[in-house]
């Protein structure tokens, strides 16, 4: 592993607002600096996206930079970051993308004229690789089409690039509703840590030739999948608690490629990783009801360095367009926020606990990303000698810590649920000691006409 | 000597090694296959389904059930072809063009074939075509199209279009996915709606018997 000791070894340290390597954006935002801002995301209302539609869709997003970023200004915003996450055939086809791109950047620079506010932009094109089926992860048009708009958008001025990469999906997605460890364990910890390898190679080496931020990646199509689909009571949700501290394993691999930061605001995993990295990170939460459930919307705060809704379309709500009013409740989350860091350490803690207090006891999956928890994973992942021994760590911490809550009461106990943490530590015993073993093991099970081992291990024999 | 009551059992506790076991039993001892599939298969099924309804098990226990469901059917298909007995209905079911997302749309697969429907399932990012395609070569008596982005929800609008467009005013269309409203589905001229795979059972029912 890059990383064998913790940026961030005291939870009490790992708080809102502060990171150990704060980002210094081209026009003085600090990132990770001692405040949170805001992170708005948006998309569009059900249309079609095509090149005879653009007039249309170029509308929605100069309404969406100008009059969201009009909003924060008014609400005396120093700074904020937009993400813009292409939506499919915006990747597939960077001519569109890019359109928007530069609707956005233009926007942003006219809000620095008029306004002084300080905006950023982060890049998330969408990962079509699986367009494909079964994906074709290292080559072809799809991943072409994506380097392309990750390059044109860097070099148009974009400064931080992210992605939602997809790598050992098409394995996990049944995994999931089978309830299956050994499988989500090959997903993320094999397949998904070769394909992040590859991939973010390739993202920091654009970031660095424009002068770009290699921002981070999430394991939202895991770990977000798991949440969802236990949310909706069809997988048991400790079950998706220890999915998602293994997906830590899988999104380090960004930071060990020389990803900086702030990583991605849908990546709940996000704490584990700043524990570990010392990067900030971007959360959202309960100010991204509009996009998805979360169990832990007060608690997600609680080590963010962007807060973020995730995703929000731009439709009219009484209160203005969508994009506008949630950028009106991200800013005043985060005015609280720095409100109680400005009062000093003790203040900020005060405000950090009722974060994660509030939420801790109702759900495993909030308990799981808690301070104290995101340590315990993160010292057991960069003791580890390997990512899949890291993985098989991390889900083992996390049975630990869920074990405890169950027994202890801070958690719900319903036996239909505390069943499956002896059921996943049984399965963990059963791992072989090494990958080689588990890797020969996998292959035999892991249905082949959903997946290509050749888009992973590359001609070689695994490793 | 082993009852339908047996396999039944076998099948809604998902043992697959049991259900093997059983079958042949069953066969040979005479039991005609159209009653081992609506006596013993299908009522399991809904029994699986009625108990995710209630939230007693999770999706992982159903779909060990579907495959020990799946098991039955290997042994019992040959014999249900040899008595000409074919499912009551065939139904397409795929994710319209653009759009990946398929978790949702496996389950309803699932939950059909678990009441006795063939299923062919076309997959993901499926274009009309590809579906009109389908239509004409497996004469299904259900269509059922999902769709989780508001941006692929006129592609499931324009499936809709063509499928009618090229004559099959009968056929019946079923559409799902989290964007997706009872009057959406009305508005574009689809059959029914359904909002979660255990009620689509009862959808795709209610629309075949309309
Ligand atoms: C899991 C997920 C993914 C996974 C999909 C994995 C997979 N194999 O399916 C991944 C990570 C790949 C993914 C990708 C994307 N996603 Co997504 N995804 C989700 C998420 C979190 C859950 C969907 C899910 O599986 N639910 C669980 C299943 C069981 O429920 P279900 O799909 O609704 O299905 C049930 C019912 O709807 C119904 N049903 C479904 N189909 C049918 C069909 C019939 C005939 C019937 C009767 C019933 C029926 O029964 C099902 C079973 O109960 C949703 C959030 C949400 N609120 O839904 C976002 C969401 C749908 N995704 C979203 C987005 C934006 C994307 C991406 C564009 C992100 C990006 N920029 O990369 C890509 C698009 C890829 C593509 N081209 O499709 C947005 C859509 C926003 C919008 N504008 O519409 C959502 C809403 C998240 C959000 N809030 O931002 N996603």
């Amino acid at each position: 592993m890059k990383f064998t000791k913790l940026a961030i070894s005291n939870p009490v340290d790992l708080i809102y607002g502060n990171a150990p390597h704060p980002i210094t954006t081209r026009h003085g935002m600090v990132i990770g600096g001692g405040t949170v801002y805001p992170e708005l995301n948006f998309t569009l209302p059900d249309i079609d996206i095509r090149k005879e539609s653009m007039p249309a869709i170029a509308r929605h997003y100069k309404q969406i930079v100008t009059d969201a970023l009009e909003r924060a200004a008014e609400l005396d915003v120093p700074a904020v970051m937009l993400e813009f996450e292409t939506l499919p055939p915006m990747t597939e086809f960077p001519d569109l993308g890019m359109e928007v791109v530069d609707i956005l950047l233009h926007g942003i620079e006219h809000a620095r004229d008029k306004y002084g506010l300080r905006a950023t932009l982060r890049c998330t094109p969408n990962d079509n690789r699986e367009f494909v089926r079964p994906p074709v992860m290292r080559g072809g048009r799809y991943l072409d089409a994506m380097l392309e708009l990750f390059d044109r958008s860097a070099a148009a001025g974009t400064e931080f690039l992210s992605i939602e990469s997809v790598g050992g999906k098409e394995v996990h997605d049944d995994a999931l509703v089978n309830g299956d460890l050994r499988a989500v364990m090959f997903a993320l910890c094999v397949l998904g840590v070769r394909d992040m390898r590859f991939l973010w190679e390739h993202i920091v080496a654009i970031a660095s030739k424009h002068g770009a931020y290699a921002a981070g990646d999430t394991a939202c199509g895991f770990g977000n999948t798991a949440m969802v689909l236990a949310e909706r009571k069809m997988i048991p949700r400790l079950f998706a608690s220890v999915v998602r501290a293994i997906t830590a394993v899988r999104s380090l691999v960004a930071y060990e490629c020389g990803a900086v930061g702030p990583g991605k605001d849908c990546g709940y995993e996000n704490p584990i990783l700043k524990a570990i990295t010392g990067c900030p990170m971007s959360m959202e939460g309960k100010t991204a009801a509009c996009a998805h459930l979360s169990p832990m919307g007060n608690l997600a705060a609680a080590t963010a360095d962007l807060w973020s809704n995730e995703s929000v379309q731009n439709i009219k709500l009484l209160g203005g367009m969508a994009p506008t009013c949630y950028m009106e409740q991200l800013v005043y989350d985060c005015r609280l926020m720095n409100c109680a860091s400005g009062e000093g350490k003790e203040s900020a803690l005060t405000l950090r606990n009722w974060l994660v207090k509030s939420d801790a006891g109702h759900d495993p999956q909030a308990l799981i990303i808690s301070p104290e928890s995101s340590v315990r994973i993160a010292e057991s992942i960069v003791r580890s000698k390997s990512h899949y021994h890291a993985g098989i760590a991390a889900a083992r911490t996390a049975i630990t810590i869920l074990r405890e809550a169950t027994e202890g009461g801070c958690l719900p106990s319903d036996p239909r649920e505390t069943s499956w943490l002896q059921r996943m530590e049984d399965e963990l015993d059963e791992m072989p000691d090494t990958e080689d073993e588990f890797i020969d093991e996998m292959l035999e099970e892991v249905d082949r006409t959903k997946f290509n081992p050749d888009e992973y291990f590359f001609g070689q024999p695994h490793a | 000597m082993n009852t339908l009551e047996d396999l039944k059992t076998a099948v809604i506790n998902g043992k697959r090694k049991e259900v093997k076991a059983i079958m042949p039993d069953l066969l040979d001892s005479g039991f005609e296959p159209s009653a081992v599939l609506e006596q013993a298969l299908i009522p399991a099924m809904s029994v699986v389904g009625e108990r995710f309804k209630r939230n007693e098990i999770f999706v992982p226990e159903m779909l060990v059930a579907a495959r020990a469901m799946k098991e039955a059917m290997a042994q019992l298909e040959p014999r249900l072809v040899a008595a000409g007995i074919k499912p009551q209905y065939t139904a397409v079911i795929g994710t319209v063009e653009g759009d990946l997302h398929d978790i949702g749309k496996n389950l309803v697969a699932t939950m059909w074939k678990g009441t006795g429907f063939e299923v062919i399932d076309l997959g993901v990012n499926v274009s009309a075509d590809a579906f009109l395609a389908a239509i004409d070569q497996h004469k299904p008596h259900l269509v059922g199209l999902s769709a989780l982005l508001t941006t692929t929800m006129p592609a499931m609008k324009d499936t809709v279009a063509a499928i009618r467009n090229a004559g099959h005013t009968d056929l019946k269309i079923l559409v799902g996915g989290a964007p997706i409203t009872d009057s959406y589905a009305a508005e574009i001229g689809a059959d029914g709606y359904s909002r979660d795979a255990a009620s689509a059972v009862d959808a795709a029912r209610k629309a075949l018997a309309a």
